[in-house]
């Protein structure tokens, strides 16, 4: 293919460099310095996609972040599969390859091509909701083949082989946008000291002094560009970010810019080299220099190949030396738009005419039109397209002074480009982020920036300032101002000044009128993405959409991936117009985060695969990872679940590692638990207000079991907590509530009793906790130690005493979580593998069998000890679960959670309590989270009674167990309940109490 | 009063808490929270390592917590460690022992392996009034980042701003780094301290070598650095 | 992502270092089995959900670990003033006082 577009000389692009690249199985050659887009124009390919809704041909209409139709799946391989990508925005590298993701089956003929021709009266707006969401359930089927055929873009089937990764950034100034105001405001910040951050969605900075024709000072603007870019680079304090966009400006100034590191290199992105950044920004001051963009004018079939923004004509001539086509008729209704037919001109081709819908206008541009013999039709205007699959022609109507109407006799001229502008809409989507609402301004005739509480400046086209001069010395004295407002000193740096053709005033004109009614014209596109025509935003508001969100959403303008930046303002004058009200009192609906798409990998940053999320180790996992370990994530850490031998299923691991431990010893690493070291001489006091039970009088050596409750009496975290010392404890959590618990803690004394003198700190990750429990853990025990006296009598149950296991200083509790006689050997983390590795030694000769939480549960289950949060879910005061022995309500101290539990509801006798339930058949283990019912035949929705909190098969009881609430449970024990599972089938179980075995605990006072 | 007699309960220093020597004759192996990590540093710097990321294992960490304004506390660490407690974010450090700011009424003691129960001991004998010692060190541990990109390493980790005029040397802050929290100390230009805790030891190793791959890093102290290394006997030998 | 001063260590931090806790200011009844079930009810339960200035716990979780207060703009999202436990707020709006 030969690129039939491209001028012989002129441009940014590098000749010497071709570039071999493929779209939609075509390979075509382009230039480095190219965009996809620009390559496409070059080679003269009109058609790269098809529509949303009509399946109609679709070009390229812009040359930036705006454009809703050349959005293209990027990959060369499954892998590197990127959809959602901007042709106009993508610089082309050697080997691109690039799918359109509309025109499904075909660009050329597909059956969405049929169904718009056929059905397109059929499809209204809100014809998803009128159409396809009923019934229900076929959305799915619909779902899946529209997204296909409309062209959503797919996301790759096997793992992305790039990284990305984030960085924190802190400026004193970060300027977006490093057009002419965005530059000469660095300057001004960058000279005063300032860190500076200026960042440029485009891989050139200069914004529109890069498009040319522009002299400042006399001299080209690239010259001016370059050394204002290399005094910048020069700076420390100055970081240029260029092909980094700024998505999302969200509270307190912070901001987040997505950088492509090198989307322009490869499909692929070198080793250990990130392929997108985002950059997490605290900005102490923010100069928005986003510049504006063109806005196309509505007409009817202006969405065929060849209509273009006048704007992005001129871009593609003078950046990539590429003239999208032969014969151009520019509709206008400013001055500045003449500049394109001028670089058309000048780039060789034929300007048909210039159609300004202005009467009579005159001035130094229309002088210049003339002096060029380029005919001009003022109060013109194009009133349609005519063609298939590229511009043929342009029907031109005379048009009343004020828009309203086309008037005359129409007159075709014959074109392959229509360029059209109907001025600039600044760029307020940052703006509008943190839900500043943008104001409409009759002079700009477009929004501006509204009020903000940020600390944010506007210069240049964002603020509606359209001149180069303007825009130059604007940004040069915001620079400054946000410079100093961060604390520094700073100047408004010296900017050149710009020779500029005076420009007449532009007229507001967005839809150009057809004879026929709109609903009757050919389709007048307004949004391109989601193929909204002003015809459905004048019957959405004939349907009642008053307001311009509900418009939207009906409508489903700007909901397209560009979010509307092209049509979104033209929609809102359609819909206000149509409303009979002004686009101020119409208002707008407002952009939200992000400003162009963001990959996942970008958001995700190094989030990912093994570090995702922590994952917590305890000081002896790596023996259990040797020893075969099932892990379990409970919060953050890995916790061995059971130790499955070769060739063992799940339930008969736990079955062995039940027996072994009830019959012999077994082994839990239980460093997880949260251990909370609490000093001070109001220790006990505290303990006293933040437990249900007493504490007053536990001597030290002694331990004891708590509940916690919130203030409502709901339970929400137990565990034991030892008496160190007299002022002295060690408090034990779940696994889970550690950090919650020590927050609930501090929370209380640092707002509630502060006079209360007591420290508390963590020291979860200090100690390595092991439990040694079964008939044989005293035997074991006294192998390693020869200073702690085990005697039954000596070191009873609920005692816990210090001395040497196995050569290491330990504090041992008797405490027990099993039934069983039980040691918990605490050890300094460090230290912790070898005593548990001299446990193993030891307990060889009684089998000592390490166990996991599936086991640890069933043996508690076994006993009817809770779990808070499994058995427990934060509408389960102590009483309900049958623990009052836990409560003591004569404390001095009204405790926490104590009038909570004295609530009316908290002390109906029918609640739901805790009891233990035993099916009738001992084999059938009842899913956790079934619901109990009385008469499993009562129609639905049935009465339930309560759930099952734990469920387990005991080896040990060989049958299986449950713990459950029941309503009014601890009165209705000997009763039959049933629970009706998912699968039909309906289980039988009798109310018994929580404790299966050894109800006397005798065992674990052995 | 405990009517249990319990030997083992030592409470010499302060009355009503247990002070315990937690730490076994040197014939007992110890294992850091990164030891698993150990062997990959070999102490040589590749030439193009701009980043180089240590353990310092084993060393004392003792939590102290009491009122800075009040006489008996300050002037018992001045006592017992030589050191004047740092105002907010702040550090002092002398010989072998630094303290850090951690809260407003926090700090942290750092030092030598083997001299956490002597200076236990030590502080409870000079603080005076309510305060504690915590003795933390087999829950932490700390990692030595160093190296001309070390900044660009914390700065993909932490949201905190770590740059020169804003964290100069000798600063603490405890901080998010990937999804947990450490406490960075700025040792040097381009030589961090991170206080980490045990169990979030590995994750965030993993982290800051992955952080630190397009700059290329190197797993060991840079020679520099290596003295001031643990007195401790470590375990070499693998699980 | 909020940019909060955090009055104990002197200095703004990201919010990815802070816990919000509710409502400020709510202090738990000096005898709380004196309540009525309606006056204990108002405590556990009820906050008002004003439009505009507002007085939140926050804590500083992953940082200093001290609770403190925060005045806020709940329709902008201003911080207007971050101040200690213990200590008054400087702005203050009789919305947001009802339940202490």
């Amino acid at each position: 293919m030969t690129q039939s577009n491209r001028l012989p000389r002129g441009g940014r692009i590098d000749r010497s460099r071709p570039l071999t690249f493929k779209f939609n199985g075509q390979t075509y050659q382009g230039f480095a310095g190219d965009s996809l887009a620009s390559a496409l124009l070059a080679n003269g390919v009109d058609v790269i996609g098809r529509s949303f809704k009509y399946s109609r041909p679709r070009g390229i209409i812009a040359a930036g972040a705006e454009e809703p139709n050349a959005v293209f799946q990027l990959g060369a391989t499954e892998a590197t599969q990127t959809p959602n990508v901007r042709a106009t925005q993508q610089e082309l590298f050697d080997g691109l390859v690039s799918q359109p993701t509309s025109g499904w089956p075909n660009l050329n003929f597909d059956f969405m091509g049929l169904m718009g021709t056929i059905l397109g009266r059929m499809l209204p707006p809100g014809f998803y909701y009128k159409t396809f969401m009923f019934p229900q359930a076929a959305w799915d089927t619909y779902e899946k083949y529209i997204r296909k055929a409309a062209g959503l873009g797919r996301s790759p089937r096997e793992p992305d082989v790039d990284i990305y990764d984030h960085l924190n950034q802190h400026t004193d100034v970060l300027i977006v946008g490093a057009g002419p105001a965005g530059l000469a405001a660095a300057l001004s910040a960058a000279r005063s000291g300032a860190r500076v951050i200026l960042a440029d969605e485009q891989a050139e900075m200069g914004g529109s002094l890069l498009d040319g024709g522009y002299t400042l000072d006399g001299q080209p603007a690239a010259e001016w560009l370059k050394a204002t870019l290399d005094e910048l680079a020069r700076y420390d304090n100055v970081l240029l970010l260029p092909r980094s966009t700024v998505n999302g400006y969200h509270d307190h100034n912070f901001l987040t810019i997505h950088e492509r590191r090198t989307d322009h290199i490869g499909d692929r992105a070198p080793a250990n080299h990130s392929r997108q950044r985002l950059h997490r920004v605290r900005a102490k001051w923010v100069v928005l220099a986003t510049g504006a963009h063109e806005r196309p004018l509505v007409y009817g079939n202006n969405d065929l190949p060849g209509c273009m923004l006048a704007s992005a004509v001129s871009t593609y001539i003078n950046r990539y030396a590429v003239v999208p086509g032969n014969r151009l008729v520019l509709m206008t209704t400013n001055d500045n738009a003449y500049r394109t037919a001028f670089d058309w001109q000048d780039a060789g081709r034929e300007v048909v005419a210039i159609v300004d819908t202005r009467q009579g206008a005159a001035g130094a541009w229309q002088e210049e039109a003339r002096r060029r013999g380029i005919k001009v039709l003022t109060g013109h205007a194009v009133i349609e397209a005519r063609g298939r699959k590229r511009v043929q022609g342009a029907v031109v109507s005379g048009l009343s002074p004020d828009g309203s109407q086309a008037l005359g006799s129409d007159q075709v001229l014959v074109c392959d480009t229509l360029a059209t502008s109907g001025g600039w809409s600044p760029a307020v989507h940052l703006s509008c982020h943190t839900g500043s609402r943008p104001i409409w301004d009759d002079e700009v005739i477009g929004f501006v920036p509204g009020k903000t509480v940020q600390k944010q400046l506007a210069a240049g086209a964002v603020a509606g300032r359209f001149g180069l001069n303007e825009c130059l010395e604007e940004g040069a004295s915001l620079g400054a101002l946000a410079a100093t407002n961060a604390g520094f000193t700073a100047e408004p740096a010296a900017v050149p000044t710009a020779e500029c053709r005076p420009e007449t005033r532009p007229m507001a004109l967005f839809c150009v009128p057809h004879h026929k009614r709109n609903s009757r014209a050919p389709k007048q596109f307004v949004d391109f993405q989601t193929d909204v025509t002003a015809a459905a935003i004048e019957l959405a508001t004939r349907e009642g959409f008053e307001s311009i969100e509900h418009v939207k959403r009906y409508t489903a303008m700007g909901f397209g991936t560009d979010q509307g930046k092209l049509g979104n303002i033209n929609g809102m004058a359609i819909a206000a117009k149509s409303l009979n009200q002004t686009i101020s009192e119409t208002g707008t609906t407002i952009f939200r985060p992000n400003y162009t798409p963001v990959t996942f990998g970008a958001i995700a940053g190094r989030h990912c695969n093994d570090l995702f999320d922590p994952m917590r180790y305890t000081a002896m996992h790596e023996w259990h990872v040797k020893h075969g370990a099932k892990f379990e994530d409970v919060g953050q850490w890995k916790r061995p679940w059971y130790y499955p031998k070769p060739g063992e299923t799940m339930q008969q691991a736990l079955n062995r590692e039940c027996l072994a431990t009830r019959d012999s010893v077994g082994i839990l690493d239980a460093s997880t638990l949260g251990k909370i070291d609490i000093q001070g001489k109001d220790a006990r006091e505290f303990l006293g207000r933040v437990y249900t039970n007493a504490w007053a009088k536990l001597p030290v050596g002694k331990c004891r079991y708590g509940l916690m409750c919130r203030e409502d009496g709901m339970v929400f975290d137990d565990g034991v907590t030892s008496c160190l010392g007299e002022n002295h404890f060690l408090m034990t959590t779940t696994t889970g509530g550690a950090a919650g618990v020590l927050e609930w803690l501090e929370l209380y004394h640092q707002t509630e009793w502060p006079e209360l003198e007591v420290y508390m700190n963590t020291v979860t990750d200090h100690w390595a906790t092991m439990t040694i429990a079964g008939p044989n853990a005293r035997k074991l025990l006294s192998e390693l130690t020869d200073d702690i006296d085990l005697d039954r009598d000596t070191f009873k149950f609920m005692d816990w005493r210090q001395g040497t296991v196995a050569g290491v200083p330990a504090r041992v509790f008797r405490i027990s979580f099993t039934g069983e006689l039980s040691y918990e050997i605490n050890v300094q983390a460090h230290y912790g593998l070898h005593v548990w590795e001299k446990l193993f030694e030891h307990g060889a000769k009684y089998d000592l069998t390490p166990y996991g939480t599936e086991t640890m549960h069933i043996l508690r289950a076994e006993k009817g000890f809770i779990i808070a949060g499994q058995d427990t879910d934060g509408s389960v005061h102590p009483y309900d679960l049958g623990m009052s022995w836990a409560v003591k309500e004569d404390k001095p101290f009204s405790f926490i959670g104590k009038r909570g539990m004295k609530r009316e509801d908290c002390v109906r006798t029918d609640r739901k309590q805790l009891v233990g339930l035993k099916t009738l058949d001992p084999g059938i283990v009842l899913p956790e989270g079934a619901q109990a019912v009385d008469d499993p035949n009562q129609p639905k929705p049935m009465k339930m009674l309560g759930h099952i909190t734990s469920s387990y098969y005991s080896a040990n009881l060989e049958r299986s167990i449950a713990m459950g609430l029941i309503r009014n449970g601890h009165n209705r024990e000997g009763d039959i309940v049933y629970y009706p599972l998912e699968n039909g089938r309906v289980v039988e179980a009798e109310i018994c109490g929580t404790i299966f075995l050894d109800p006397k605990g005798e065992r674990q006072n052995v | 009063m405990s009517d249990v007699t319990n030997t083992a309960v030592d409470s010499t220093a302060t009355p009503g808490v247990a002070l315990m020597d937690q730490q076994p004759d040197d014939s007992v192996p110890a294992r850091s929270p990164l030891h698993h990590v150990a062997q990959a540093q070999t102490g040589e710097v590749s030439a193009n390592a701009r980043v180089s990321i240590w353990e310092e294992p084993l060393k004392t960490h003792l939590i102290l917590r009491g009122d800075a304004a009040a006489a008996g506390f300050r002037e018992g660490v001045q006592a017992a460690t030589g050191l004047d407690l740092p105002e907010p974010l702040q550090s002092q450090s002398k010989g072998d022992w630094s303290l850090s700011w951690i809260t407003p009424d926090e700090w942290l003691l750092v030092g030598p392996g083997d001299q956490a129960f002597t200076m236990e001991s030590r502080l409870r004998e000079q603080l005076e009034g309510h305060y504690a010692v915590v003795n933390v060190g087999g829950g932490q541990s700390i990692v030595r980042l160093s190296g001309t990109e070390a900044r660009s390493v914390l700065m993909k980790s932490c949201p905190y701003d770590v740059h020169d005029r804003h964290f100069p040397v000798g600063k603490v802050v405890t901080t998010v780094l990937g999804k947990t929290q450490a406490t960075l100390r700025r040792l040097g230009d381009n030589d961090w301290e991170i206080v980490v805790r045990r169990s979030f030891a590995d994750y965030i190793w993993r982290w800051l070598l992955d952080a630190a791959s397009e700059h290329g890093v190197h797993t060991g102290p840079l020679l520099s650095a290596v003295k001031g290394q643990a007195s401790h006997k470590t375990d070499t030998s693998t699980v | 992502m909020f940019y909060i001063y955090c009055p104990y260590c002197g200095e703004h931090r990201e919010e990815e270092e802070f816990h919000a806790k509710g409502q400020a200011h709510l202090a738990r009844p000096k005898d709380p089995d004196a309540c009525s079930d309606e006056e204990w009810g108002n405590f556990l339960y009820f906050r008002p959900n004003p439009r505009g200035l507002y007085h939140e716990l926050w804590v500083h979780a992953i940082g200093c670990r001290k609770f403190f207060n925060i005045a806020r703009d709940t329709q902008t999202y201003e911080i207007l003033e971050t101040y200690r436990i213990g200590e008054s707020p400087k702005l203050s709006q009789s919305t947001d006082q009802q339940q202490s």
